[in-house]
């Protein structure tokens, strides 16, 4: 991958910030602790959904054999791995290549067959079943251009997935001077509240380029069990199904 | 190049609790392969292990959820009163099941019916490889698996390993895992007794000076005894001919069950208190006596281990259908912060159980007669006591609850 194109979707700081704690992704006590305990909440959504959606058995071993998705912004593939694991052909981008470096070489210790790929939604030319942007559309700069070029990548009928923080005061606690101030989960300056997303404005946005929204979940911390749970608020973080026209 | 195997989790020891682990991984899509030392069909002579243990209710639960009750149960009998004395104390501690439910307390097996039923049923799960008599030779934690070989060059690639090889588990020790320990300076006599009597289905825990002596009923009319003797005394105990044995026995059982008679071998085992200083590492976990080894005083070993099972099991089954790395820490982390408390939890009253009753100073006995006797008046407290000895109380995994995985 060149590294002299710049992404038109996401801006250079925002690149930069993640790529210097891309060596720490997968360490399930490290930087990235948080994004590990939300997974299996976030992964409970996507697989319920999922399995609704394509009339699948969600207890079967691989339940989505032969359906393809796109992971839009995979990061280091901490959702990547699991949707390859539960049976999907898996295309993830992101635009950091540090990202990617770390997530191929993962996939590839752990015999995942993944096409990771350093590049932006709108330089694909194919569509998927699927299409799943998490914990992503805060960090671009245009979330309307973004969002269209991620639904662009969707079947018409498939299923889309999308997740960010919501644009409290409750978020601003949290994820701001709980998450980065206070229990120094998240380096200061990850994430700018400003561009957070109201569940009323991401559906909205999704509207605008063809995707129907269907559900709404949040996650919420469980302090005694040290675990996020699902949860129907959606005040500091949530997830959002929806499903192209077609 | 031998045979390359690629399974979820590759589990050491396939005996009491590494068996049940396989069967229920395996029922729920997860695959695995066992490595065993012994000989499966050895394993289940009485000559190899003469023990039997005790299952509470909801470890039965769960080996009736993954299906080895059924298979299990001819070889049960139930609990359905438990009577505790001390010495020659006129005061004791009568346990009715009554008092909670229709359900027996829990139930009494011989182990070698256990292992039988978890031979069998492995041999029918499509998703199980069962590698015994057969050692390890190598086991390698890598950054993305385990990869481990047997000594004719078969080669497992999984993503997690699984130390179920027991109190000296050689696995734990490779993983550098230390465990804390001490000895109890007491020796369980263990042998099946016949008698003439029935025994109703009441276990007897008697606490005499060396320790408890406990007779636990087996199917038909028949018991198993644990007598727990003072280390010194025990081989000389052990070393007499029949009569004897039987003279020494008997002095202790008492004859409200008719004439006695000993059937099969004697075995001894020495009593010690041992856990693990972690109960995970990376891509390891440990389950049972590898984890923790306690006294035998209250019946909870098989049951803290099946609790592991239960436990575990969702863990994984969970993850597995998630889509999550098996062998991740975090997945693992959730099985140790659920067990690692509940374990110690029941190592310390265990403890505390057997440092209270032997002990033959004066004061102190008197204190514990009139501890026994108020616990027996106490109804929500002994209500209490015997939901926890049933393995009813605390977050229950859903194999504990009956349910299934």
């Amino acid at each position: 991958m060149a590294s002299t194109t710049t992404p038109t979707t996401a801006s250079p700081e925002e690149i930069a910030r993640f790529q210097a704690m891309a060596d720490a992704w997968w360490d399930a006590e490290g930087d990235f602790k948080p994004l590990h305990q939300l997974n299996p909440p976030r992964l409970a959504f996507l697989r319920d959904h999922l399995a609704e959606h394509f009339s699948r058995d969600a207890t079967a071993p691989r339940p989505f054999e032969g359906l393809s998705l796109l992971d839009v912004g995979c990061g280091g593939g901490l959702l990547s791995e699991p949707m390859a694991r539960l049976g999907f052909a898996v295309t993830a981008i992101d635009a950091g290549e540090k990202n990617i470096g770390v997530a191929r070489l993962h996939a590839e210790q752990g015999g995942l067959d993944i096409d990771y790929r350093c590049a932006t939604p709108e330089t694909l030319d194919r569509q998927f079943d699927v299409v799943m942007t998490m914990e992503v559309i805060e960090h671009v700069p245009d979330a309307d251009a973004f969002l269209s070029a991620v639904g662009d990548r969707l079947k018409p009928g498939g299923a889309f997935f999308g997740a960010t923080l919501n644009r409290t005061p409750q978020s601003f606690a949290l994820a701001i001077v709980g998450a980065e101030y206070i229990l120094r989960w998240l380096p200061r300056g990850t994430h700018d509240w400003r561009k957070f997303v109201r569940p009323s404005e991401f559906a909205a946005a999704l509207r605008r380029v063809g995707i129907a929204p269907k559900s709404f979940e949040g996650v919420r911390y469980a302090p005694l069990r040290e675990r996020w749970e699902r949860c129907a608020s959606l005040e500091v973080n949530y997830a959002v199904y929806g499903v192209r026209a077609g | 190049m031998k045979e390359d195997i690629r399974i979820d989790v590759l589990i050491v020891g396939g005996g009491l609790i590494g068996g049940p682990l396989a069967v229920a991984l395996a029922s729920a899509g997860i695959s695995v392969a066992v490595v065993d030392s012994e000989n499966p069909n050895l394993a289940v002579d009485q000559a190899f292990d003469g023990r039997a243990s005790a299952i509470a209710l909801a470890p039965q639960r769960a080996l009736a959820a993954i299906g080895l009750w059924p298979a299990i149960a001819p070889s049960a009998a139930a609990i359905e009163q438990i009577r505790v004395s001390d010495g020659h104390s006129p005061l004791f501690l009568h346990y009715d099941h009554q008092a909670i439910g229709d359900e027996p307390f829990g139930w009494i097996v011989e182990n070698r019916a256990i292992r039988k039923a978890i031979r069998d049923r492995l041999a029918e799960l499509p998703r199980v490889r069962i590698f015994a008599p057969a050692r390890l030779t190598s086991l390698e934690r890598q950054a993305g698996g385990v990869v481990a070989h047997l000594a004719d060059g078969t080669r497992f690639s999984a993503a997690l390993v699984v130390a179920a090889d027991g109190r000296a588990s050689p696995t734990r020790e490779g993983a550098g895992i230390g465990v804390t320990k001490w000895a109890y300076d007491q020796t369980a006599i263990v042998c099946t007794v016949a008698h003439s009597r029935s025994h109703r289905n009441t276990a007897h825990e008697h606490f005499l000076p060396a320790g408890p002596f406990a007779i636990l009923p087996l199917p038909g009319n028949r018991s198993s005894v644990v007598w727990t003797e003072k280390s010194h005394l025990a081989p000389a105990i052990l070393k007499q001919d029949d009569d004897a044995f039987l003279a020494e026995l008997s002095s202790r059982f008492g004859d409200f069950l008719g004439d006695i008679a000993i059937e099969g071998p004697r075995f001894s085992y020495p009593l010690s208190l041992q856990f693990a200083n972690a109960y995970s590492a990376h891509r390891l976990v440990l389950v049972g006596d590898a984890a923790h080894g306690m006294h035998p005083v209250a019946g909870q070993g098989m049951n803290m281990g099946l609790r592991d099972v239960a436990a575990l099991a969702e863990v994984l089954v969970d993850a597995k259908r998630l889509g999550l790395d098996l062998g991740h820490g975090s997945v693992l982390a959730r099985y140790a912060r659920w067990r690692r408390f509940d374990n110690l939890l029941m190592l310390g009253l265990t403890d505390a159980l057997v440092r209270l009753f032997s002990n033959e100073r004066p004061a102190l006995r008197v204190a514990r007669d009139f501890g026994l006797a108020a616990v027996n008046r106490a109804g929500p407290l002994k209500r209490f006591f015997m939901r926890h000895a049933m393995g009813l109380v605390g977050e229950l995994p859903r194999l504990l609850k009956g349910q299934a995985l």
